[in-house]
C-alpha cells in the first residue's frame, strides 16, 4: 500500500487537501453522500416552510411569491442535489468493490465531477438572496413563465443547471468506463450484482438525456437574452415545444432516480431473506426495458396541452406498458422473500417499505396514465402524492436502507439497531400521514403549487403538515444515528457483517481499507 | 377577532387529531371529500367511471400482492424457525407474471380509449365561448354575441392575510361568473394571454391548458342548473392560487335574459365614455380598478416588489407625461409581466386608473385623464 489517507493528526491543511484533491473512489463517495445529505436537509427545510404555510388556509408566514420560490427550490434541490448525488455516492463507494476493481476508471474526472457540484448549488441557492428572488416557476420551469416572465436571476439558475448536467455526465461516463473495463477476471456481465447493472443502465440514460436538458435551458437563455423565439408564439415559436423537450429529459430522469434504488433493494432483500435473488436475469431485462420505454412515453405529462387524440392514445398505451417490467420486478422481490429465512433489521425494513409504497405509487401511476381520468388528476395534489410515493418512499427510503446496510462495511462500526428501527417507524408513519391525504386533496380538486386554498381543503392539509414535520424529525434522528455510529459505534470485525450477505464487497476486511482489490480477485 | 381565529384554529386542530385517532372521516364536515366528483357532464362521468375501474383493479391486485407478501413476512421469518430454500428461477411463473399483467392492461385500455373519445368530441357545439387566461384572472367572450368580460377573485386581501375572518366562499368567489345555459352543448376555446394557465372545472371534467398563441378546446353539456367552482391548474406566477373559475348553469330562459342584460350594459356603457368626469369620481373609480387589477404586482401602496415589479409611487412614468403613462398601461411593455390592458379594461377604467396612479400615495401631478383621452389615444394608434 502506497500511503494511507491524511487524518486531522497530519494538520488541517493536509487533511483538507486530502478531500479537495482526492481521487480515491471511497473518499469521493463519502463526499457525495455528505453533500447529498446536506442538500436533503436544505430541500427538506424548504418543504417544511411550504407545509407550515399550508398548515392553515390564508397566507400566514410567507407571501405567494416566496412560496413559489420554495416549491421550485424544493424540487430542484431534492432531485438534483439530494437524490441524484446520493446514488452517485453509493456508486462510487460500491461499484469498484462489487466488481473487484481498485478504483474508478477515471479518478481525476471523478474528483472534478464532484467538486463542481457545490458551486452549482451555491449559484442556485444564492439567487434566493438576490433582488428579484430565486427561481419561482416550478422545478419543471415551463416557458414562458421561466423566460419572458421570469426574474433576472433565471440566468443563474440556467448556469447552475448546466454545471449539474456536466457533473452528471462526467459521473456517468466514469461509471460506464469502470464497469466496461475494470471487472475482475470471471466477473461476466451476467454475474454483476444488480446494483451495478441498474447503475450502468442509469448511466446510459444520463448520458442520453442530460444534453437534452442542457439544450432546453440554452434555448431559454437565448430567448431571454438574445431575442430568439424558441418558446414564444408571437415570434413563431411554440411554448409547448418547451414541454416536449423538458419531458424528453424529465421522464427518463425519474427512472434515473429510481433504477439505482431498484438496485439497492435487490441487494438488500436477498441478504435478509438468506436466499438468492429470484429471477436475476429477468431483473436485468426488466431494468433495460424500463429504461428503453422511458424514452417513448414523455408526453403523458402533457395530456392537457391539447395534443391530437392519436398522440394521446399512443402515449397512454405506451405508458401502460411500463407496468409490465415494473410488475416483474415487484414479483421478483416478493418471491425472493418467499420460503426464505427472514429477519427485519433496519435496512430490510426500509426495503420492504420501499416495495410496498413504491408499488402503491405505481398503482396511482397506472391511474394517471389513463388520459381521460388524467384530465381530472393532472396538476393536482393527486400527482404530488403519486410522485412522492415513488420518489421519497422509492429513492429516499432505499437510499436510507443502503446507508444502514453498508455503513458497517464503510466505517467498521455497527449502528444502533433500536434507533434505526425507531427512525424507520417515525419515517414510515410520518410519510404516510403526509402523502396519503394528498391523494384525497387532489381528487377533491386542490391543484398543486397553491400557496393558499379554499376552506374545504383545510383538514387534510393540516394533517399532511403534521405528517411532514414528523417525517422531517425522522431525518434528524437518521443524522444522529449515523454520526454516533461513526464516532461511538460498536466495532465490527466480521468481513461479511450480515449473515446472508453475498458479493465481493463482503469478502473485504471490515472496515474496508483505503485501497482495495489492488490485485483483482478471481470470480468463479 | 384574534380570539375567533384562535377558536377556529383549535377546533380544526381538534378535528384533525380526531381524524388521526379514529383513522376515519367524520360526517360533521361534508366538504371533506375523498374521491373524484362524478360531476354533471358526460365527460366528468366518463372520467369518474374509468377512475373507479382503475382504482378497483389496482385495489384487487394490491390486496393479492401485499396479502401474499404479508403472509410471507409472517410465515417465513427466521424467528419462527424458517430455513431458507435456494431456488431462484422458474420460467413458468416468470412468463405468467409477464403475460397476465399485459392482458389486464389491454383490458384496461379499452374503456380508457372510449372515455378519451368522449373527451375529444367537441364537434357540433351550440355555443362557443372563448376563455382567455390572464395573470391572474379569466376573460370570457361569447363569440358572435359581442359580450365579453373579466372574471376575477372577489375574496379580499384582508381575508387572505387574516385581517378579517374568512367568508364561507373563501377563494371560491369571483366578480362575475361565467354563465351558460342548461341543455346546450357549449364549446370552450381556451387560450392564454401571457403565460400558460389551465382552465379547470372538476364538475365538467374539463381541464385544458390556456397557452399563449395556441387554442385548445373542450366541451360541456349539462342539465343540472347550479354553480360550479374550478381553479387554475397550471403554475402561472405569483397569484396562481387566486384565480378561481366559477360557472353558473342557468335555465335557457334565464340565460337569454342574462345575455340580453349584458348586451344592454355594453351599450349603456358606451354613453359614459363621452362624459366629463371629475377628479374625485376618477379617484374613487381608479382606486377600485387599481386594487383589483394592478395591486397584485405594484402593491396596494404603489411600492411594487423591488427587483420584480417596479414601484409607481414617485416613479418617472407616473409623474411624467401622460401619453407615456397611457402607452404603458394600454399597450403593456413587451417582454415583461406588464401586459396590455387595452382589452382587459374599459376606457373609463383605464382613464380612472391612470388618473389614480398619478395622484395617489403622494404622487400629485394634478392633471385629469378623461375616458375620451384614452379613446383618442387608442384611435391615434
Amino acid at each position: 500500500m502506497a500511503h494511507g489517507p491524511a487524518t486531522m493528526a497530519d494538520g488541517w491543511i493536509k487533511y483538507a487537501s486530502r478531500w479537495l484533491f482526492t481521487t480515491n473512489h471511497k473518499d469521493i463517495g463519502t463526499l457525495y453522500l455528505w453533500f447529498s445529505f446536506a442538500m436533503f436537509i436544505l430541500g427538506g427545510a424548504f418543504a417544511m416552510i411550504i407545509r407550515a404555510e399550508l398548515f392553515q388556509p390564508g397566507m400566514q408566514l410567507i407571501n405567494p411569491e416566496f412560496f413559489n420560490q420554495m416549491t421550485t427550490m424544493h424540487g430542484l434541490v431534492m432531485v438534483f442535489g439530494a437524490i441524484m448525488p446520493a446514488f452517485v455516492g453509493l456508486a462510487n463507494w460500491l461499484i469498484p468493490m462489487m466488481i473487484g476493481a481498485p478504483d474508478m476508471a477515471l479518478p481525476r474526472m471523478n474528483n472534478l465531477s464532484f467538486w463542481i457540484l457545490p458551486f452549482a448549488f451555491a449559484i442556485l441557492v444564492s439567487t434566493l438572496f438576490m433582488e428579484g428572488g430565486g427561481p419561482n416557476f416550478g422545478w419543471t420551469f415551463y416557458a414562458p413563465l421561466s423566460t419572458t416572465y421570469a426574474p433576472d436571476t433565471v440566468n443563474y439558475f440556467i448556469f447552475g443547471v448546466h454545471i449539474m448536467g456536466a457533473s452528471s455526465i462526467m459521473g456517468s461516463i466514469n461509471i460506464i468506463a469502470t464497469v466496461m473495463n475494470m471487472r475482475a477476471p470471471g466477473m461476466t456481465y451476467m454475474k454483476m450484482p444488480l446494483f451495478v447493472w441498474t447503475w450502468v443502465i442509469t448511466a446510459f440514460l444520463l448520458v442520453a438525456v442530460m444534453p437534452v436538458l442542457a439544450g432546453a435551458v440554452t434555448m431559454m437563455l437565448m430567448d431571454i437574452n438574445f431575442g430568439t423565439s424558441f418558446f414564444n408564439a408571437a415570434g413563431g415559436g411554440d411554448p409547448v415545444l418547451f414541454q416536449h423537450v423538458f419531458w424528453f429529459f424529465g421522464h427518463p430522469e425519474v427512472y434515473i432516480i429510481i433504477l439505482p434504488a431498484f438496485g439497492v433493494v435487490s441487494q438488500i432483500i436477498p441478504t435478509f431473506s438468506r436466499k438468492p435473488l429470484f429471477g436475476y436475469s429477468s431483473m436485468v431485462y426488466a431494468t433495460a426495458s424500463i429504461a428503453f420505454m422511458s424514452f417513448i412515453v414523455w408526453a403523458h405529462h402533457m395530456f392537457t396541452v391539447g395534443m391530437p387524440i392519436a398522440g394521446e392514445l399512443y402515449f397512454m398505451y405506451a405508458t401502460l406498458l411500463i407496468a409490465v417490467p415494473t410488475g416483474v420486478k415487484v414479483f421478483n422481490w416478493i418471491t425472493t422473500m418467499y420460503k426464505g429465512s427472514l429477519t427485519f433489521e433496519t435496512p430490510m425494513l426500509f426495503s420492504i417499505a420501499f416495495v410496498i409504497l413504491f408499488t402503491f405509487g405505481g398503482f396511482t401511476g397506472l391511474m394517471l396514465s389513463i388520459a381521460a381520468a388524467d384530465m381530472q388528476y393532472h396538476d393536482t395534489y393527486f400527482v404530488v402524492a403519486h410522485f412522492h410515493y415513488v420518489m421519497v418512499a422509492g429513492a429516499v427510503f432505499s437510499g436510507t436502507a443502503a446507508v444502514y446496510y453498508w455503513l458497517p462495511k464503510w466505517c467498521g462500526k455497527m449502528y444502533n439497531e433500536t434507533m434505526g428501527k425507531v427512525q424507520f417507524w417515525i419515517a414510515f408513519i410520518g410519510f404516510n400521514i403526509t402523502f396519503m391525504p394528498q391523494h384525497f386533496l387532489g381528487l377533491a380538486g386542490m391543484p398543486r403549487r397553491y400557496a393558499d386554498y379554499g376552506l374545504q381543503f383545510a383538514d387534510w392539509n393540516m394533517l399532511s403538515s403534521v405528517g411532514a414535520f414528523m417525517y422531517g424529525a425522522a431525518q434528524i434522528l437518521f443524522l444522529f444515528n449515523v454520526v454516533r455510529t461513526i464516532t461511538h459505534g460498536k466495532p465490527v470485525e466480521d468481513p461479511q457483517v450480515w449473515e446472508g450477505a453475498e458479493g465481493l464487497e463482503w469478502t473485504l476486511p471490515t472496515p474496508a481499507p483505503y485501497h482495495t482489490f489492488e490485485t483483482p480477485p478471481e470470480v468463479k | 377577532m384574534l380570539k375567533r381565529a384562535q377558536a377556529l384554529f383549535l377546533r380544526r386542530l381538534g378535528a384533525v387529531l380526531a381524524l388521526v385517532a379514529v383513522g376515519g372521516v367524520s360526517a360533521e364536515n361534508a366538504t371533506r371529500q375523498l374521491n373524484m366528483p362524478q360531476g354533471v357532464t358526460e365527460v366528468s362521468q366518463a372520467a369518474y367511471d374509468i377512475h373507479m375501474i382503475m382504482m378497483w383493479i389496482c385495489t384487487v391486485i394490491g390486496v393479492a400482492v401485499f396479502g401474499f407478501m404479508f403472509y410471507v413476512m409472517y410465515a417465513h421469518r427466521k424467528s419462527r424457525g424458517a430455513v431458507a430454500e435456494n431456488f431462484h428461477e422458474n420460467i413458468v411463473v416468470e412468463l405468467l407474471w409477464t403475460i397476465v399483467p399485459a392482458i389486464i392492461l389491454v383490458v384496461m385500455a379499452i374503456p380508457a380509449t372510449t372515455a378519451l373519445l368522449k373527451v375529444y368530441d367537441t364537434e357540433d357545439a351550440d355555443i362557443d365561448i372563448k376563455v382567455t387566461g390572464y395573470q391572474w384572472k379569466w376573460q370570457y367572450e361569447y363569440l358572435g354575441e359581442g359580450v365579453k368580460f373579466m372574471s376575477e377573485l372577489r375574496t379580499s386581501q384582508d381575508e387572505i392575510y387574516g385581517r378579517e375572518p374568512k367568508g364561507e366562499h373563501y377563494l371560491r368567489e369571483v366578480t362575475e361568473p361565467l354563465v351558460i345555459p342548461a341543455g346546450k352543448k357549449v364549446r370552450f376555446l381556451i387560450t392564454g394571454n401571457d403565460v400558460i394557465h389551465s382552465w379547470w372545472v372538476p364538475d365538467f371534467g374539463v381541464k385544458r391548458d390556456a397557452i399563449p398563441g395556441l387554442f385548445t378546446s373542450a366541451w360541456a353539456k349539462t342539465d343540472q342548473v347550479g354553480t360550479y367552482v374550478g381553479e387554475c391548474a397550471e403554475l402561472c406566477g405569483k397569484d396562481h392560487a387566486f384565480m378561481p373559475v366559477v360557472v353558473e348553469v342557468k335555465e335557457q330562459a334565464e340565460y337569454d335574459q342574462w345575455l340580453a342584460a349584458k348586451k344592454q350594459e355594453a351599450a349603456a356603457y358606451a354613453s359614459t365614455i363621452g362624459k366629463q368626469w371629475t377628479s374625485d369620481e376618477l379617484m374613487a373609480k381608479g382606486e377600485e380598478v387599481y386594487n383589483r387589477s394592478c395591486a397584485g404586482c405594484h402593491m396596494q401602496n404603489g411600492q411594487g416588489i423591488p427587483g420584480v415589479f417596479p414601484a409607481l409611487k414617485d416613479s418617472a412614468i407616473a409623474l411624467g407625461p401622460v401619453e407615456e403613462h397611457l402607452r404603458i398601461v394600454v399597450d403593456g411593455v413587451n417582454g415583461t409581466a406588464m401586459q396590455s390592458f387595452a382589452d382587459q379594461l374599459s376606457e373609463v377604467d383605464l382613464a380612472a386608473v391612470v388618473h389614480y396612479e398619478r395622484n395617489a400615495w403622494g404622487n400629485d401631478v394634478g392633471d385629469i385623464t378623461q375616458p375620451v383621452d384614452v379613446l383618442n389615444y387608442k384611435q391615434g394608434q
